[in-house]
Parts: structure tokens; sequence; C-alpha cells
């Protein structure tokens, strides 16, 4: 009964919202219209549960009903005991909805901070190792190499140890261990795009390496790049929930996901007694997270299939 | 099997094509009938359909495109109606197709005779040993080097005209009754061209095979075709007998195809002792151990083209990295102006690096494709002259009218909404911007359409004669050659083999090289490629007839 109430319900209204949505956009002419008529329903809806979760994380302080950790006498909560905490509250007597809004504001908020800058660092390493080539390149990509071969998750833990807990941090290993592979995109887009005669012309005109990478380079591995972010910040995303899940990702008393699967995990226990209302709590925030990474991967998914091929 | 009627037969052929949403029409009926043992020659522009039709007389229709209407009968059978079972048995056993890329048509991984009787095999036509004993026959016949041997080659250790001839020989191994000949040789120098076209002939008239040969080259159809049939823009402008089509085109369209070419500009003497760029025994390789160009030298004056010749590999855009000093020379220097020019462009000032400007032959990758025309003519003059809005504005406009485009219509568009002639002219104005007295100009038209090729040359002409200009014009096509250049500077394995005033050169007594490579340009003439077998010998056409650089 839970699991229709809190998953296959909000499920069928995401769906219905996205078909709906569709059928809006497409009756508008011209060709913003045309983008929609031409979009799959998969791609509509994860361009709703997109716009959902963003809408969530911008609005979070204006549609959660209490503070962020705010804590009530009542704990341990259960969905539907009580009118006033509609998902029940945790062992602490904080509401589960109101944590949830706020865990993804942080999460998607810190993650996409994250990702963002493992593409300034990623792509601007990679398109400079694309148009200098030689040592300097060779430098720059084995050492990638190396960063790549250690097991991320590991090393990531292994970094904040000796750096230290704490979000800035987490951030900045993040970030610099994803730019790994958003550099080895970007060299490849770029060295497929530096053997260009544009690019010669522009290197016989004299022109200086910002010119190059920011007009030249830049404009023609946009759409690749796009793409990329999206998978990317799914991964930064999950990375982010697993570190907090662990215990050293984004710290108490912020609300987010990952902790927030972590501290519900001892429900799960109850499904040995048949309360399968109580075991699917911590699928509450787990299923937000798988929810957010499948639509991303369908809007991207999408993007590619438009913007990638023989159009362009 | 053999019946009375024509071998194909197409009435009424509409093809169209996926655009976007929409179907647009490729072929807008067009008739075709081929008699058994006869060559049609189709022509026309690129985008006319002619490939479109061959391919189509062979039951098939490229991805993305599908057969509105008409009917297509091979030997009184339906190929619009037949079904891929259908029409599989009878591609390769009595249909072949010869692309114009053999080296993309062959699986590198294989070698040449496994790929040769795999047809016949699958076909049940022959037994793998008779098939390879059949196939040393046909390589012996089309005069390739060691027939027993060759085949036991993988297609990279053959050269590019072995390899066309390889593919001509596969096509035959099921002893077809119909070949479809897409641009057989459009990729192959001219030397090399002859050898192919005298097999192809040769082969064909031998068997009896029926073929369609599709080309844009006017002259190499004279020599293979019975009958021409014209395209345009997926219609039919008209069709005859070969020799009467030549001497008598009725259509204007016909006339005007047959008339390109009759540009010619006058040759210009050296206007000034000082040559603008001059090429000082210049020796350069792209490794250490190899040397691509041995002791080159030539001048260039002001106001004068300079047409630099020569098959693919004789090094001649190798002498254009070296000027704008992308491949810095082992030996030697240039001279821009009597002073000498660092070697690497990466130590030459800014003003050094605007007096060589340079065209490209692809206009595609030579654009950047997310920039808009006004940024991509605009950025040279605002980086040497540091013209800013209205006033570089205005220079833009000013180039766009220098090369007769509507500039209100033009500066805002990206190049993908330019035609090939129009980009190219966009190329024109990049080079023009830079204020530049000397203009490389890498075979900027031999990806253009002849009619439009030609307004090319007519406005680089016209630049040269307003600006003072100094050209060197790299290209392998002596009709282009004859029709711009005023100096001529042969070159053959990175040697300069002859160098001169154009009207010398176009005038006997020739360096050896210089006549094989001048006698080998075809010409609208149907006898041509007899006459110039009679002369050189059936056995030293082409390639046994080259003749080493002294």
């Amino acid at each position: 009964m839970g699991f229709l109430t809190y998953f296959v319900l909000p499920l069928a209204v995401l769906i219905g919202l996205a078909w709906i949505g569709r059928a809006g956009f497409r009756s508008i002419p011209g060709p913003f219209g045309a983008v929609f008529r031409a979009m799959p329903l998969t791609a509509a809806f994860g361009l709703a549960v997109v716009s959902f979760y963003i809408l969530a994380a911008v609005a979070a302080p204006a549609i959660a009903p209490y503070g962020e950790s705010q804590i009530f006498d009542e704990f341990n909560l259960f969905p539907g005991e009580n009118p006033d905490f509609l998902l029940g509250t945790d062992q602490l007597g904080r509401d589960l909805l109101t944590r949830l809004l706020y865990g993804g504001r942080n999460t998607i908020g810190i993650a996409f901070m994250t990702t963002a800058l493992a593409f300034l660092i990623g792509a601007t390493f990679g398109f400079i190792a694309a148009v200098l080539g030689g040592w300097l390149d060779q430098v720059v990509s084995r050492t990638v190499d190396v960063l790549m071969a250690i097991p991320q998750l590991i090393f990531a833990l292994l970094l904040l140890t000796i750096f230290g807990q704490s979000t800035i941090n987490m951030i900045l290993v993040i970030a610099v261990l994803d730019s790994t592979r958003v550099f080895r995109l970007a060299r490849a887009v770029g060295g497929n795009i530096v053997v260009m005669d544009y690019i010669e012309a522009a290197k016989l005109r004299g022109e200086g390496l910002g010119y190059m990478i920011f007009r030249e380079i830049l404009p023609n591995a946009a759409a690749p790049l796009l793409a990329e972010f999206g998978l990317r910040f799914c991964f930064v995303f999950l990375l982010i929930a697993a570190l907090s899940f662990l215990g050293i990702g984004i710290q108490p008393p912020l609300a987010d996901w990952g902790t927030m699967v972590r501290e519900l995990s001892i429900y799960i226990g109850y499904a040995e007694y048949g309360d399968w209302q109580a075991a699917s709590l911590p699928l509450l925030p787990a299923a937000a997270i798988a929810l957010l990474t499948v639509a991303i991967n369908f809007t991207v998914d999408w993007m590619l299939d438009r913007y990638s091929g023989l159009k362009d | 099997m053999q019946s009375g009627g024509p071998l194909v037969k197409i009435r009424d052929l509409r093809i169209e094509g996926l655009a976007g949403e929409a179907w647009l029409p490729i072929v807008k009926g067009v008739d075709l009938d081929l008699a058994r043992g006869e060559v049609l020659g189709l022509i026309g522009e690129s985008g006319a359909g002619k490939s479109t039709v061959g391919l189509a007389a062979m039951g098939f229709t490229r991805d993305g495109c599908r057969i509105a209407g008409g009917s297509i009968e091979f030997d009184g059978i339906d190929l619009v109606a037949a079904s891929e079972e259908e029409k599989r048995s009878l591609l390769g056993r009595r249909i072949a197709y010869v692309a114009q890329s053999a080296a993309a048509s062959f699986n590198p991984a294989h070698r040449l005779i496994d790929q040769h009787t795999e047809g016949p095999v699958l076909h049940g036509v022959s037994t793998q040993q008779a098939s390879q004993e059949d196939a040393m026959a046909l390589y012996a016949r089309l005069r390739l080097p060691e027939p027993e041997s060759i085949g036991f080659r993988y297609p990279h250790q053959v050269s590019g005209g072995q390899l066309q001839r390889a593919m001509t020989a596969m096509a035959m191994s099921c002893r077809p009754d119909l070949i479809v000949f897409d641009e057989p040789t459009t990729a192959l120098d001219v030397t090399t061209q002859i050898e192919v076209l005298a097999a192809i002939r040769d082969i064909v008239e031998q068997f009896g095979t029926a073929a369609i040969y599709i080309t844009h080259d006017l002259a190499v159809v004279a020599q293979m075709a019975d009958r021409i049939k014209v395209l345009l823009r997926g219609s039919e402008v008209e069709e005859n007998d070969t020799r009467a089509m030549l001497a008598d085109p009725q259509k204007d369209y016909t006339k005007s195809l047959w008339a390109v070419r009759s540009f010619q500009r006058p040759e210009q003497p050296p206007r000034s002792a000082q040559p603008v760029i001059s090429i000082a025994g210049v020796t350069a390789g792209y490794s250490a151990a190899t040397d691509v160009l041995h002791d080159v030298s030539f001048d260039i004056y002001p106001g004068q083209t300079v047409a630099v010749v020569g098959e693919s590999g004789s090094g001649k855009s190798t002498v254009a990295r070296c000027i704008t000093g992308l491949l810095p020379p082992r030996q030697g220097e240039i001279r821009f102006n009597g002073a000498p020019l660092p070697a690497s462009y990466q130590n030459r000032s800014k003003d050094q690096l605007r007096q060589v400007q340079m065209i490209y032959q692809m206009a595609d990758t030579a654009l950047n494709p997310k920039l808009r025309i006004r940024d991509i003519i605009g950025r040279p003059v605002q980086f040497y002259r540091g013209l800013r809005g209205n006033e570089l504005r205005q220079r833009v406009v000013e180039l766009l009218e220098q090369i007769e485009l509507e500039p209100a219509l033009y500066i805002d568009r990206l190049p993908s909404e330019l035609s090939g002639g129009q980009k190219q002219r966009i190329g024109i104005a990049r080079a023009l911007a830079a204020d530049a007295q000397f203009i490389i100009c890498d075979e900027v038209t031999s990806a253009l359409d002849q009619l439009v090729a030609e307004g090319i040359l007519k406005l680089l002409d016209r630049l040269q004669n307003e600006l003072d200009l100094a050209y060197m014009f790299i290209t392998h096509d002596l009709a282009t050659v004859r029709a711009i250049a005023d100096e001529v500077v042969v070159m053959k394995d990175g040697n300069v083999v002859e160098a001169g005033p154009k009207t010398d050169m176009f005038t006997p007594p020739h360096h050896d090289y210089t006549d094989l490579l001048l006698s080998s340009v075809p010409e609208m003439d149907p006898d041509w490629l007899d006459r110039l077998l009679e002369e050189r010998g059936v056995d030293n056409i082409g390639e046994a007839a080259r003749i080493s650089p002294t």
C-alpha cells in the first residue's frame, strides 16, 4: 500500500505531467513547438522530472513545511501516522518531507557546482593539450592516466581523510578526480577539431591560445561536452551520495539524500517481519536519487541524438 | 537467358530524399534505355542525380531515399517490385558496381584475390580454383603487373590506379551483363587515369558488357561512352550519340557545359624586378630520414600567378607549407620582398604573417561552421588593423561586395547556409581581409563544379588586376593552369622538373615528364584515347610510360 502511494502514484503523475506538458508545447507553432513535436516521451519525462527537481530545489525554503533541522518531540513516526508529518519523522524527530526537499537542494546544488568545476578544469586542460600537443600533452595525459587508474571512490576517501572533511574539500576532490574523464573527452573532441583548415588559418593568422580555444574550438565542441555534462552530473551526484552514505560526504545538520538513506537503512530490517511500509522508508531518498539519474540520462540521450550525427 | 528488348529500361523514374520531415524530389521523371553491350555516359554537375539514377538501374537506392514512382526493368525483371532476395541474386552476378574510391571499397583486411573470388563462389557461378585462375587472366588482360601474384597482395600494397583496375576485374568476375561505373577515375592523377580508362574500355568491349558510366568530366565520357545523357537537377536535358552530342549540342545548358574553360587570362610579364616571394634552395621533409622536397627554387613576382602542377605526392602542397612556415625547411630559405622570413610561423611577426595568406581546397573545413560570415571575415580585419564597431562592419561589407556577394543577405549567415562556390568566395574574402600581397591558392577549384569553378577563377583574376596580387596556384588540373597562370612550375617527386612562362610550357619541345603530363589530359575528342594508345603503344600507357626525372 505504501509502495503504491509513495512510488507508483508520483511516478504515474510525473509521466502524466510529461505527456500533458509535451502536448501543450507541441501546439505552439513555429520552431519552438517543432522541438517538442519531434520529442519522444522518454525525453519529455526526463525534462519534466529535471524541471520538477530544479523547482523543488530552488523553492525548498518556501514549500518545505518546517525548518531544515527543526526537531520535534514525535520521532520515528511512520508515514500517515500523523497528518502534520506527511512522510513521518526520523530518529531525531525531524520532518522527513522537509529533509527530503532540503536534501535535494543541497545534493543537487553541490553536485552541480562540482560538475561545473570538473568541466572547467578538464575542458581547459583537454583543449590546451589538443592545441599544443607535444611534451605538454604527454605529461598531462599520462598524469590523467595515473589518476584514472586508481578507483575513484577509494581515492576520494583517501584524499578526504588526508585533507580533512569539509564541503569545500569534498567539492574540490571530486571535481579534480572527475575532471580526468572530462579531459579525455575534451582532448579527443579537440583533437578532431584542431586538424581542420580553419584552425590552421587561425594559427597562421597569429592567434593566441585563448582565442583558439574559446572562439574556434569551444563552439564546435559544445554539443558533445553538453551531453557529457549531463552524464557526469549523474556520476558526481551518485558519488556524493555514496560518500554521504559512508559518513564523510555532506555533514549534519545539512540534509542530504545519501545520509538519509544511511540513517533510514535500519528500517530495512522490518521487511523480515512483513512490515513493508517501514522497510520501504530508506527507499524514499534512494528513489529520489534513482529517478533524477534516470531522468537526466533520458534527457541527455535525446540531446545527443538531436545534436550529433549528420545534421551538424 | 538472353532475350530481345533492351537490357535496362527505366520509365518516368522519380526518386525522393528525406530532408528533415519532408520528402524532396531528387530525380524527377527520367527515362533510360540501355542495349546489351552499350556504354551510356551519364553526366551532370553535383546534385544532378546522376549517381542516384545509376544506382537505381541496379534496383538500389541510398539510405533516406525512396522510389516514388516509375518503373525499372532489368532484362525483363521488374526491379521496383523485386524482393531483396531476388535483387541479391542479381547483384554481383548479373549487375556489378565500380565505385569512385577503390581504396574504400576493398576490405583492407583481405587479399585482393580472396575478395575477387567471393562473388563467383557465393553465387555458385564458379569454384574457388577456377575463379582464381580467371582472376589472374583478368589481371593480365587489365595489364596489371605480375598478374599471377598481384592478387595475393593486400589492398594497401598496390597503387591507386592498380586498385581501381583490380576493382574492375572484380566487377567482371561473374561476367555480368551490366556494370555501373561511378566516377571511377575522378580521384586519380591524369597519368594514372589513362591506364584505367584504357583498361575499362578494353574489357567492356571484349566481353560485350553493357555499362553506365557516371562522371562529371566531359572529356572522359567522350572516350568511354557510345551515348551521352545530360542531367540537370534530377531531369534529363538531352541525350544523343557521343559524336553527335559533342559536335552539335542542342540545349543551352549543354552548350554552356561544352563552353566552359573558355576563360583565359592574358599572360602578364613580371612588373617588377623584385620578386614578392622567392623560394631559394628549399629542402624539407616531415621526418628526419626522408626529404619530400629537394632543393626547390622559384620566384613569384607581384601581380603574377605562378601555377605549381604535379601529381599527388609530387610535393606541391609541401612547398606551400614551407612558405607559410608550418613546415620549417631543413635547408634554404623563403624571402619576402627580398628579406628572409623566419622558418617557423611561430617566429614570424604579425605583419609577416599578414603578408602570406592562404585559400584552401575544401571550403567546408576551411570555415569554422559555428562562426557567422561577419566574424569569419571580420576577425582578420580586427586582428591586423584593430578596427572595431562600425568601421569593422564597413570593411566587411566592402569585402563582401568585392567577392560579389550581397552583404545584407550574407553577412549574418553561417557557412552551412552557403553553397560550395559561395563558401569558397568567403575563403577568398578572408584572405583579402588581411590586405596581403601574396595569396596561396591550394586546389581552390578542384572540389567545385566546372561552371562554379570558372566563376571563382574569374573572380580571382579580377581581384588580381584590381589589387595587384601575386598568387601561387597549386593544382593538378592543367585546364586551370591554362586559364589562369602566367608562369608554370612542374614538380615531380619533390623536384622542380621544368619552370617557365605559360606559353613556353604549352608549346613543344617539353621536358619528357611535362610532355607525359600534358598529353595525358583527356580532350573532348572521341578519338583522343585511341590516338594516344597508338602513339604510346598499348603496353606503354600510364605507369609503364613514366619517365624518371632528371
